[in-house]
């Protein structure tokens, strides 16, 4: 138990590391003079792309613009409607949006397997691929991107995760240039989104 | 082994119209239901539930959200402690944050309290009716039946309208907050068709 409460904080602690880092970055204007600095840790999963899986690295990622959301298939807001407008904001990018890569990575792989994911990702833009993995693989990309994921118990032995809810924007050389919020309004997303792109 | 019997066959295309009819008047009982006039609101005691409403959800999807406003016109305080729904196992109150970009969600331990005279929002981002282990997915343009339990005033049951997935009101609809007619729109049912 203890060791536990020592594990949670060192998560604290990263995860106020990990925000003071997006809120550092966040606010570049016009173009960014800032250091690119790698952001991320290499890692392995599987890649679940229009209908079918397979296995990936953090070097798949690489190379072109990409957003990462963290999340779960049993969550009623969050997810859903981050999933919902990410596929406006593709919508909204128009032509552009082939330039991007989306991602959707599942902070609970014992329930999310590439089967559920699949069907749960047809309700949105065909483009929004999904990752997920062994736990081991999960948990290494949750600690890569400083992404807070947390069990919390609920009756029956269900369970519910607390998680991370802003979208990470990397760029194709594996830097991170900002995110978007929950709940941030569409078109400040896609002029974000823009910035990444170069468009 | 057995002849031809002409009452037979009449009693057979008989329980065959039978059956042919059923689906048919099923559904007309079902639309009158849909229609009736205090969808998304109901009152039970001192307390008057409304604006609610419920989100389509994903294919596969165990759990779903619904949010609506309790108001307290009586003069005691009054709790939300849990529900009932035929489409999902179990019925809870939670409630939801985001602090510094972290999502959190617990359940509302002892209910939800409604202070008297008060009026309390259930909405994205706060407290919602969550329910867990979904047999179906509600889907966008129908209702769901739901019951809400109080501690003093009871139980109620009232139908609840489904809007769109990433909806963030039941007006949003598709969480389509301006006249950008997009792809997601208006379809109003299989989202992934019109897709590109």
């Amino acid at each position: 138990m203890k060791a536990l409460r020592y594990a949670l904080w060192g998560l604290v602690v990263l995860v106020a590391g990990a925000l003071a880092y997006t809120t550092f970055m966040t606010p570049s204007q016009g173009p960014s003079t800032q250091l690119a600095e790698a952001y991320g840790a290499p890692f392995t999963a599987t890649l679940v792309a229009e209908g079918r899986q397979r296995p990936m690295s953090r070097q798949d990622m690489l190379g072109r613009p990409h957003v990462m959301f963290f999340g779960f298939t049993h969550c009623p807001d969050v997810c859903p409607t981050t999933l919902f407008e990410a596929s406006r904001w593709l919508a909204g990018l128009g032509a552009d949006a082939d330039g991007l890569d989306v991602y959707f990575i599942t902070i609970d792989p014992e329930r999310d397997d590439a089967e559920m994911l699949s069907d749960y990702l047809s309700a949105f833009d065909p483009r929004i691929k999904a990752v997920t993995g062994s736990q081991e693989e999960i948990a290494t990309l949750v600690k890569g991107w400083n992404v807070y994921a947390k069990k919390v118990l609920l009756e029956d032995g269900d369970y519910t995760m607390d998680h991370t809810a802003s979208t990470f924007l990397m760029r194709g050389d594996g830097s991170l240039q900002g995110t978007i919020a929950y709940q941030e309004n569409s078109e400040t997303a896609i002029a974000k989104l823009r910035r990444l792109l170069g468009t | 082994m057995s002849k031809f019997s002409p009452l037979r066959s009449i009693g057979c295309a008989l329980l065959l119209s039978a059956f042919v009819a059923t689906p048919a008047f099923a559904d007309s009982a079902h639309t009158k239901t849909e229609h009736f006039a205090s969808t998304g609101m109901a009152r039970v005691g001192d307390l008057v539930i409304s604006s609610a409403w419920t989100r389509q959800t994903p294919p596969g999807a165990k759990v779903g959200g619904a949010y609506f406003t309790i108001t307290n016109e009586g003069d005691s305080a009054d709790r939300l402690i849990g529900g009932e729904a035929a489409f999902a196992k179990r019925v809870e109150i939670h409630e939801m944050s985001v602090t510094d970009g972290v999502m959190r969600m617990q359940p509302v331990e002892g209910g939800l309290e409604i202070k008297p005279g008060e009026t309390v929002e259930l909405k994205p981002g706060g407290y919602h009716v969550m329910f867990m282990g979904l047999s179906e997915n509600p889907k966008k343009g129908g209702n769901v039946n739901v019951t809400l339990r109080f501690e003093e005033a009871g139980e109620t049951s009232f139908l609840i309208p489904v809007a769109g997935i990433g909806a963030t009101s039941l007006e949003g609809h598709d969480g389509d907050h301006g006249d950008d007619h997009s792809k997601m729109d208006h379809s109003g049912h299989d989202m992934k068709k019109d897709d590109q």
